[in-house]
This record gives C-alpha cells, structure tokens and sequence, in this order.
C-alpha cells in the first residue's frame, strides 16, 4: 500500500529535483516565481556580477506594488528613491527579458492579488516571492512561500530552491460562520491561539467544514496571514470552488492541458489516515468578529470582549510585550473594545483589496455617511480590481460616502509610499500587521476584517456589522 | 563569503521578544537598491531612545545580540540581516528565530543560533554584570564562552558547513544542473508559464 501523505507533502514529493543527504537540504523546484521592486535589485545585481542569466524567464513575473503611489499615478514618483526603486525592476526585467505590470498597467498591483487574477496561481505548484505574504497563493492548493533577496536571486539563476521538510500542522476549523463574521476573523482567532510563533517550522493546512464553505477570496485571506502565525506556508486542498475560480483566467490550463491538470489536482489532498506534526481545533460557530489590540497579530481578542489585563499573562515575556503594548497603543485594561475611537479606516492589502472584500464593505456604508473626524482610504488590490470596481459602481459609494478611492498598491499595509496613519493616530486596519511603527511613525493599528472597517467607519469606534441594526 | 571559525566581541543583553523585522529596519529603509549600508536603520525607533542598550557607551561596537524568543518574526525583508551586519554584528542568539530570517542569516553570514530560555536569561546577567564585557562564539564547537559560562548553541548542521567553509548556495546548487535539467523535461504542460502574455 502506498504510503500516507499530507498535501504539502505531495507537493513537496512532486517538485523534489535532489534529495539531500548528510543533512543537506532537499533541492525543491519552482513553478512560479513573482517578483517585486522593494526585495529584487540586490539579487538582479548578484546576478550582473557573478555574469549569469535568469534560469526561467517564463516563469517569472514582476509588478510594481510596495513602493508605489497610490494617487496621481500619472505623475513620475515624486520621492527621488522610491523613483529610482521602481525605474531599477524596469530596467532590470527588460535588461532580463522579464514580463513586468507597471504603474498604470491593467495587471499592475499587489503581487499576490496579480498572480490568482492571471490564473497563473493553481493547485499543485510552488510559488515564491520576495516577500512574506507569498502564503496566499496556498489557497489554491500550492505550496507557495516567502524569501530573502539571497533566495530569490538564487531561483532567478536555477529556478530552485534548497530547503529543509517542513513539519505539518493541520488548522481545524469546523462548523459554520454567523452573519458578519468573516475570513479574517478565523485567521486573527487562530493566530490568537496557537501564537505569533505557533506555526515556526510548519506547513499549515487549513481543513474542516468552515474552510471548505469559504470563497477563493476568503481562503487567500487565511492563508495570507500564516505567516503571521510564524509559519512559511499555508494551503487549502483544492476543490470545486478553486477549479471554478480558475478555469477561463488567461494563463489557466486549456483543452487537454486542463483534462490532465484536473486529474492530477483531484488528488491533492491529504490522504485519509495521513499523520500531522501537529493539529489544531477552532469551532467556526462560536467565533466573533475578532479584532487585535496590540503590537503584534496575535494580541487579539473578540471585538465583544475588552483589552487584558498584561497581569493576566502567565508567560513573563508573554505579561511584559502585553505591558509595552498597551503603552504604545495607549489603552487601558478592562476597556471595550467598542469603546475604542479610531481616527483612520484603511481597507486594503494583500489580505483584503480583492473585489469580494470591496463589495462586502460597500454593501454596508451604501448610502450612509464617514463618521465625523474619521478618514477612510480604499486601495484596490489590483487595478483590475479597481476597475471592477468602479463597473459595478462601487467606487461611487465608497465616494459618497466620504472615503478616498485610491489607485492600487501595498500602501498604508506598510506605509512605504506616501500612505500613512499619522503620529498617534488610531486606525481600523482590513491589512496584516499592527507592528510597532508599520504603518507609520507611532501609528496604532487594529486589525479588522473588510465589514467591521466598514461598521466601524460608519460608527466611529470598533464596530461589528450587527451593531449598525441597533 | 567569508569562512567563519570562531570569533570574538561584545555581547549585548538585547531584553526584547517578538522583535520583528519592521522593528529592526522599518520600511522606510526598503527604498534603497544597494546591499550594504544598512547601518543607519537598525533600530532605528528604538535608537531614538537615548536609554536604549544600543545607545549606552560600553555596547557602541557590538558583535553578538543575545535576544528573547521570537527574532526576526514577520516581514521577509533580508534588510533586517544587512542592517544587523552593516552595524556590526556577526551572530544572533535567541530562543527562537522565525524561519524567514534565519534562513536570510545563513546566505549572508550571520550566525544565528538558538540557545534556551534559561541559557538566555545567564547570558543576559553576566553581560549586564559586566557591560561591554566580550563573548566569545565558536561555531566549530557550537559553543558561546564568557568567563566561567560555557553554552552550547544549535545551528543546523547544513548551514554551519556552509559558513565554515564560506560556500555560495548558487555554486552549490548548479552542481546539479543536469538533475534539474532532467526535472524540467518532465515538467507537465498544464503548469503555469508566464510568457508568452496571455489575454488582454
């Protein structure tokens, strides 16, 4: 009988090129490299001196998203360096002879929104990026992870990788969501669980009824944030729903190419009886909406629950970031979460700037008004997106209703371009990071899902979608 | 790459977890396109404290960051690697490393060892005992010494040979060129490629 595996192990198996022995590590093919301006001249540079050449050019594609505006596109980049940044991935890919979607391109935006858009992302390849949220690809059933500029110079010249199994962790999650609670709220409930460093050295495969009934959207928005939970890669099986978001995209498999994939994707799945490293359980049906109060993603708690008390951490290190954390987002234990005024509404990010996040967020301001004092800025993830957007009239009720509809990028995620929460300013944030600092100097971040932003902008303070019934 | 033995310099008692990498060199340092002069943005809002350890006199020319669990979480920004070196420092200790960031130290000859919680805490007192005080760190022997203290450190043995003998990955890997040679002639045709351009 054949042996037993999980789905990232046979995906692992299938792209082994060597395996390593003595402790060397095992060599992994890529299928599908994505690149970017921020983490890719050094590497282009490697490259120039050592005098060699891209492996696979048809495998590797670049957009420009980090450091981009995300207004005025027309314009050359104002700030010199981020200028001479994006002018360098130009002249890199035409040097290299490398497909690139620029500023003002129909394909142009946040890489790991560009790759499922072009159907490039399918179930059982392997993908990486220069970038940490390249987890998201692993909802269609890839094994797809984050590198280091060292990394990706490297699958630029051999088109793989070396890398060490990962162990695997099975991510639980049964039953089925009440009304306003959303992807984003299982990701931010199960990192809350198991730790910012819970899922280190794993593969994550996110399984169970709750899983299975999400979107494509919904599912690239829980394996976005593995990484969150410490873990390189996350993935969900493939299954109807992922065939039926692919098929027709412009590089998805076609005729007889597609018969043959079909096959082979209906087995990616983790075999029945296959052991996992490690498991985790969540009850979909007893989940809020969750929201963050501190300074790293898994300081979270339900949006109906309050901010703790550091004192009520038994782990000292645990008690002292909790401490340092409330210091820098100016709260006070025991206060509700729905107490908290926010002066800034950011819906965007690789994590929710895809067309389901914008509709889910429109249906709930539609016709209503920005609360007093607040900003709000939407940031589609692609300009595809944006334009699919502004088809089904989104963009006008995001206008009316007092937000700015930008162009799209990374953006305030990472406050690299002009986007940033101001000093001490408080913002709902749909994106993944409410580190120290990530989106701008002093900038306090909740982390949200796309419909309790909206709520919460129409409210003013932390608000789930339900208390606008009241 | 440069070959790494063994080596000496000062230790700093680095009293933070769950430090990420947007907090050893936020984005705003990211718009460069060169690979070295990082220095500058280490810590950068943590510096701004003129308490910070960093900041204090006997830890002005530092080698080896000893730190709380978690290192290097989030962000897979190599930045945090060349920062660190750029400033100084040749090997980071910790309880846990994120797997990103561990694997950026080992392309750039960092060593980045993992060492206990309670190995940690000694290490931290006995450099706050005597500020500035030098460790020394032997990665044949995976082994950190300062005075009567002797701790062992793991480091996958992989990436110890690697930086031992300074070896490039990329030499490393086109040794084996013909397998993934082989490996691409039996790739399926259903697999994405990006070009030719497909669609509108």
């Amino acid at each position: 009988m054949a042996e037993k595996l999980t789905l990232a192990e046979k995906l692992w198996r299938d792209h082994l090129v060597v395996k390593g022995e003595d402790g060397a590590p095992d060599l992994i093919y890529i299928d599908l490299h994505l690149i970017h301006e921020v983490t890719s001249p050094q590497a282009f540079d490697g490259l120039r001196l050592a005098g060699r050449d891209i492996r696979r050019k048809d495998l590797t594609i670049a957009t420009e998203d980090h450091n981009t505006p995300t207004k005025d596109i027309h314009l050359p980049i104002a700030e010199p360096t981020s200028a001479k940044q994006v002018q360098a991935l130009r002249e890199n890919t035409e040097e290299y002879g490398v497909r690139i979607h620029s500023l003002g391109d129909k394909n142009q935006g946040i890489v790991h929104v560009v790759g499922p858009q072009l159907g490039l992302t399918m179930p059982g390849i392997t993908v990486v990026c220069g970038d940490s949220h390249t987890s998201t690809h692993g909802a269609f059933g890839a094994l797809a992870m984050g590198i280091g500029t060292s990394e990706v110079e490297h699958v630029l010249a051999t088109q793989t990788l070396p890398l060490k199994p990962f162990k695997t962790m099975a991510i639980n999650v049964e039953g089925s969501l009440r009304p306003g609670v959303s992807a984003k709220d299982i990701i931010l409930a199960i990192i809350a669980k198991i730790g910012t460093g819970g899922g280190q050295g794993y593969v994550l495969e996110y399984r169970g009824s709750a899983i299975r009934e999400l979107s494509m959207e919904g599912r690239m928005t829980i394996c976005n944030m593995s990484i969150e939970a410490g873990a390189r890669a996350g993935m969900v099986a493939p299954d109807e729903t992922t065939f039926e978001y692919l098929k027709g995209r412009p590089h998805a498999p076609e005729g007889k190419d597609w018969d043959e994939a079909m096959e082979y994707w209906k087995t990616l799945k983790t075999d029945e009886g296959a052991e996992f490293d490690a498991e985790v359980f969540i009850n979909a049906d007893e989940l809020d909406p969750f929201v963050t109060w501190g300074t790293n993603p898994g300081q979270g708690v339900s949006l109906l629950g309050e901010v703790p008390d550091p004192e009520s951490f038994e782990d000292p290190s645990d008690r002292e970031s909790a401490k340092q954390a409330l210091k820098y987002m100016d709260l006070q234990p025991g206060t509700k979460m729905k107490d908290i005024s926010v002066d800034t509404v950011f819906l965007g990010s690789c994590t929710n700037s895809r067309i389901e996040d914008l509709r889910a967020a429109a249906k709930l301001i539609k016709g209503k008004k920005l609360a007093e004092g607040l900003t709000m800025m939407v940031v589609p993830g692609s300009q595809k997106v944006r334009i699919e957007a502004e088809l089904e009239g989104l963009d006008k009720i995001f206008k009316d209703f007092g937000a700015e509809w930008r162009f799209a990028g990374c953006s305030a995620c990472l406050g690299m371009n002009p986007d940033q929460v101001g000093e001490f300013k408080r913002a709902a944030s749909t994106s993944n990071r409410n580190f120290v600092g990530r989106q701008g100097k002093n900038a306090r971040t909740h982390l949200v899902s796309p419909v309790v932003a909206a709520a919460t902008a129409i409210r003013g303070t932390l608000s789930a979608p339900s208390d606008l019934e009241d | 790459m440069e070959k790494i033995s063994n080596f000496t310099g000062v230790g700093v008692p680095f009293r933070y977890s769950n430090v990420d990498t947007d907090q050893i060199i936020p984005a705003i340092y990211l718009k460069r396109i060169t690979k070295t002069g990082y220095e500058d943005g280490l810590f950068s809002t943590l510096r701004q404290d003129p308490d910070f350890v960093l900041n204090q006199e006997p830890y002005k020319n530092p080698s080896v960051l000893v730190a709380g669990s978690d290192f290097g979480t989030g962000s897979s920004r190599e930045h945090a690697v060349w920062a660190l070196r750029d400033f100084g420092f040749k090997a980071v200790f910790s309880p846990k490393f994120a797997d990103i960031f561990r694997s950026n130290c080992g392309k750039q000859g960092l060593v980045a060892g993992v060492i206990s919680n309670s190995d940690t805490t000694k290490l931290w007192e006995a450099m706050e005992a005597q500020p500035g005080v030098e460790l020394e760190v032997d990665l044949p022997s995976q082994t950190i010494r300062l005075g009567e203290l002797e701790i062992n450190f793991e480091i996958d043995e992989y990436t110890k040979w690697r930086l031992s003998e300074g070896l490039d990955d990329i030499g490393i890997t086109l040794q084996n060129e013909d397998k993934i040679a082989e490996f691409e002639s039996r790739r399926a045709s259903w697999r994405p490629k990006t070009l030719p351009v497909k669609g509108d």
